[in-house]
């Protein structure tokens, strides 16, 4: 058995300061998945331009990275959109901008469009770097939903391919799951004993998730899992930033309707405020 | 526990709960009076609304140790509501904010109080306090004078005070010394620290002075009562009177704004008051229980209810009253049914005596009530937190005057949100996360699971709410950390409300630690943060007293070390009883044995709130000790004690030492074990030494005489009593 869904994995590609950085980083984690890697550039093709890409690659093509450049004229969302397709690109990387003066990061127009409309998981990354910084910690959610499971194993993927330390199981237990509202003494205590409960509850499902994972990519990997007190879809932004963890592991949202991005909640949260680099698993 | 083991505590701690019931009832019969007809109702309104509200919140209320009952803060509104509505119509209104309380309850809307900026309340309170002195202060001086504005009241009172000396008439000459002289009672009334002086609630002590010069004219010198009669009480019903005579309820303005305008200043000044009365008094809960806020206004509101069809006004939680209570020994919602009870012998009883009251006495309560809330003291206080905050205290205070209520507090809300922007010079910092879940708390994966809360984008008065309902979820018993690190603004309510819990989590046994702010302090962006956690020490330092510089002689001679320097750091002193209903300010003029590890110290702590708080020093020796010893109290027998003893607390008799017995008061939980501790060495040495205060906590002592601070002489014998006690103890 393999974890591995990432087969092809896609990365825009324009000439900008980042350029170095962007093609590094994805080229790199091609190799890690070894996976195929497709540049996506939005314009007519060139060989200049094809040949500027390459000096870039040039390091990672001698270590046996398979790739493609597809050059496309048009608008940006839609020729990326469209090449996801076409390609069958499993996995987009997307550069994150950072606000000049402050921490935190957030994603373009385009970043952030394609992400709500894309049919791929996608990786934001906020620290593109021409030499890769480690990913020691990686935290992914563990929500009661279907999906969770694919995310999970993701992320244990990721670690292991990554040589990352631990894996931490992020529980989101929200105010609508528990019914008693804390009054007094009596409520406390009573909350107290449901959120035990509540907690005892979604261990066993997450350990239910763990165990079908092969021994082989656990070993050497320290995996807890933590409940957290908060809103759901967005603590976990909160969390991974409070643990510094070097990256967050997602499960896609169900559906975005235009009501979610005028009052956001979930994933739109993470959007504006990336804690760390981004996996959104589809 | 059992519901059986239930009853039987209930019933052991109901002669303590009926005592300080009584108490209770000896300050709220003149209060509720005064307030009531500083408010233009009939005085017994004053008497249904805490007979009604202590008897229903009792039953179904959700606190433990609070009183309720006419409350200070609802004078004014009540007052406009009167004047505009007419008295039956603001029966009505009354009934209806009743029903809103309710409503609120149900909705949950406990956390209400939360959303208003400490500096605003404050601000609120001192107009409040203001419109009450400002009014009553003429009627104090027999000078009823009746004006359209609040304000001119106050601008009045200085032409009041010189008219004061052009009266001629000789009745309304004794009606203004009585007023003069019960406000000196209510003034001077902390600094005298007797037992037996003390017994009696100042305002009582008011009721039974006028009473007694009402006798003293009538029974022994035959004259007619020198007091002009219009500033006498009148109208006091008898007790069949008020259950046959039901006032009229007019509903016929419901309709109009005027009308809905009171039901919403009253509800929302009744809830405040309840609210915050509710948190400072379980702050000052012996058991430390919490209490459920919402079942206490849906109880507050059907009391309400009730007090408005039976002719009484708002019921609300009421601060100086439950205080006395709980120093009363007070252990849970029996004392207030018992105030209840007490209240209604007193009217059966003694309504016609109440009629020998002068006005102007029991308006000088009042005036001393109002001086409380609107305490100059307060701007000093506001003014260490910051110069904003005073900006935001005064606009409410001059709209609440000038204006009115829900104008004020509304106005204190605006200007504490503009002030909050300047400051952050950034209206995107609040418009943009102000709806987003800021607080994330989780359990650390370590050996002690600490509760880690974190605050992120800014905390103030506007979102503290989501913060408090996390803090909320947790035993206060746990650890917890709450970190600011990625808060970029911490306001002043949110700091004042989090070292509330601190002081809380700290009595519970658990620990609450605040971090991340000192990265607030480098960035110097937060200037409201910054000064809340670090109030300005005194950077002159003060030249000593002349006490201080004898103590630092005495120091010498005895071989201890000396310091002048304020200590807030009393955690070891909290394990002792006499301390459970008090609250430690500071400890300073530190005497140190370095030897022995035996210290003396002035300590300053206060007990009760409001107007029944007092502030006592008094200078303690301390010593932790090598054994352990049984938890014991030794105290000199008195009256006191003698009336206490009848409320349920034992005195523990030790049989071969009558004498003793008879001039000591012992009290602990294990009396075998006090018993056998209390060897004939020991007690001998008690016998023939000056009586001190002593406590054990089982491992460490405390001895003190007064509760005043000592002089060099008894601070000497002190030391050398608390030192001959130890050797003894640990012999």
């Amino acid at each position: 058995m393999t974890l591995n869904i990432f087969k092809t994995i896609g990365i825009g590609v324009a000439f900008s300061p980042n350029l170095e950085a962007n093609i590094n980083e994805a080229s790199r984690l091609s190799l890690y998945l070894s996976s195929k890697l497709v540049l996506i550039h939005v314009g007519e093709a060139s060989e200049d331009k094809k040949k500027s890409f390459t000096t870039y690659l040039e390091p990672y093509i001698e270590k046996g990275l398979q790739f493609e450049i597809v050059f496309k004229p048009g608008k940006p969302v839609d020729v990326i959109l469209q090449t996801i397709i076409d390609a069958n690109i499993d996995l987009l990387l997307l550069g994150a901008l950072k606000r000049e003066k402050f921490v935190n990061f957030y994603l373009g127009s385009i970043a952030r469009k394609i992400t709500r409309q894309a049919k791929c998981s996608i990786l934001l990354l906020t620290h593109p770097a021409v030499n890769r910084s480690v990913c020691e910690h990686i935290v992914v959610n563990g929500l009661d939903e279907a999906q969770t499971e694919q995310t999970v194993n993701s992320a244990i993927f990721m670690a292991h391919k990554f040589g990352s330390k631990s894996v931490t199981i992020v529980e989101e237990i929200s105010k609508q799951k528990l019914s008693i509202t804390v009054e007094d003494d009596l409520s406390l205590r009573k909350s107290n004993i449901e959120k035990a409960k509540l907690k005892r509850l979604e261990e066993e499902r997450i350990d239910a998730i763990l165990n079908k994972i092969p021994e082989t990519y656990k070993t050497n990997l320290k995996i807890k899992s933590q409940p957290i007190f908060g809103t759901s879809g967005y603590s976990i932004g909160h969390y991974t930033e409070v643990v510094r963890a070097d990256l967050l592991v997602m499960n896609a949202p169900k559906k975005l309707s235009f009501w979610n991005r005028i009052f956001p909640h979930d994933i739109e949260y993470i959007l504006t405020e990336l804690p760390s680099d981004v996996l959104i698993v589809r | 526990m059992s519901p059986k083991n239930n009853i039987s505590t209930f019933l052991k701690s109901l002669p303590k709960n009926i005592f300080s019931g009584f108490v209770v009832s000896l300050i709220a019969l003149p209060l509720g009076l005064g307030l009531a007809m500083a408010s233009e109702a009939p005085p017994i309104a004053g008497i249904i609304a805490a007979v009604v509200g202590g008897i229903m919140v009792s039953i179904l209320g959700g606190s433990n140790v609070t009183i309720t009952g006419p409350g200070n803060g609802l004078v004014g509104v009540l007052l406009i509501a009167i004047s505009t509505l007419g008295l039956e119509s603001a029966y009505a209104a009354i009934i209806c904010s009743g029903a809103l309380l309710m409503i609120l309850g149900f909705l949950r809307m406990g956390k209400l109080a939360d959303f208003f900026p400490n500096s605003a309340i404050q601000g609120m309170l001192a107009a409040i306090g203001l419109i009450i002195l400002g009014k009553q202060f003429h009627i104090m001086i027999a000078q009823t004078i009746k004006r359209k504005d609040n304000v001119d009241y106050l601008i009045e009172i200085p032409s009041a005070i010189i008219n004061l000396f052009s009266i001629t008439n000789k009745g309304l000459i004794f009606a203004a010394i009585a007023g003069i002289l019960s406000l000196c009672i209510m003034v001077f009334y902390s600094k005298i620290r007797n037992k037996y002086f003390q017994l009696i609630p100042a305002p009582m002590w008011i009721v039974m002075l006028s009473i007694a010069f009402s006798y003293y004219y009538e029974l022994v010198l035959k004259l007619p009562h020198p007091i002009a009669a219009e500033y006498m009480i009148s109208g006091i019903p008898s007790a069949d009177q008020i259950i046959s005579e039901l006032p009229s309820v007019d509903f016929s303005k419901i309709g109009s704004l005027p009308f809905w305008l009171s039901v919403v200043s009253l509800t929302l000044i009744a809830s405040i008051e309840s609210l915050l009365s509710i948190k400072a008094v379980d702050k000052l809960d012996v058991e430390k229980r919490r209490s459920n806020v919402n079942k206490d206004l849906k109880a507050l509101g059907l009391a309400t209810i009730g007090s408005g069809f039976l002719g009484g006004l708002n019921v609300v939680t009421v601060i100086a009253r439950s205080s006395v209570n709980v120093n009363n020994g007070a252990s849970n919602r029996s004392a207030n049914f018992f105030h209840a009870f007490f209240l209604v012998l007193f009217i059966v009883l003694f309504s016609s005596q109440l009629t020998r009251i002068p006005l102007p006495a029991l308006m000088a309560i009042l005036v001393y009530t109002g001086y409380k809330l609107a305490n100059p003291n307060q701007l000093g206080r506001i003014l260490r937190v910051g110069k904003e905050q005073l900006i935001i205290f005064f606009v409410t205070l001059f709209v609440t005057l000038f204006v009115g209520l829900i104008q004020g507090i509304l106005a204190g809300i605006i200007a504490t949100f503009i002030l909050h922007v300047l400051v952050n010079k950034s209206l995107k910092l609040f418009a943009k996360n102000v709806l987003k879940p800021n607080v994330l708390m989780f359990r650390e994966h370590d050996n002690n699971e600490n509760y880690f809360i974190s605050v992120k984008h800014f905390c103030s008065f506007l979102n503290f709410y989501k913060l408090k309902e996390r803090i909320n979820a947790i035993p206060e018993n746990q650890d917890v950390i709450v970190d600011f690190s990625m808060c970029e603004f911490v306001d002043d309510t949110v700091m004042e409300n989090l070292s509330n819990y601190q002081d809380l989590f700290h009595k519970k046994g658990g620990h609450f630690e605040i971090i991340g702010l000192d990265l607030h302090d480098s960035e110097t962006k937060h200037p409201f943060a910054l000064k809340r956690m670090l109030p300005v020490p005194n950077i002159i330092k003060k030249s000593l007293t002349r006490r201080q510089n004898s103590l630092e002689v005495l120091a010498k001679d005895f071989e201890l070390k000396y310091s002048v320097d304020k200590n807030k750091d009393l955690e070891f002193l909290e394990p002792f009883e006499y301390f459970t209903t008090k609250e430690f300010n500071f400890s300073n003029n530190h005497l140190l044995d370095e030897k022995s590890g035996a210290k003396i110290f002035d300590l300053e702590y206060s007990e009760g709130e409001f107007i029944a708080k007092e502030t006592i020093r008094s200078t303690m020796f301390y010593l932790s000790l090598n054994t352990i010893i049984p938890e014991f109290t030794l105290d000199k027998e008195g009256f006191l004690e003698k009336a206490y003893a009848f409320a349920g607390y034992t005195d523990i008799n030790i049989e071969k030492h009558q004498d003793f017995s008879n001039r000591f008061y012992l009290l602990g939980k294990k009396p075998r074990e006090i018993k056998q501790f209390f060897s004939n060495e020991l007690i001998h040495f008690f016998e023939s030494n000056p009586y001190y205060h002593v406590e054990s906590n089982g491992n460490s002592i405390l001895v003190f005489s007064k509760e005043r601070v000592a002089s060099l002489k008894e601070i000497k014998a002190l030391l050398y009593f608390g030192k001959q006690l130890a050797d003894l103890i640990e012999d």
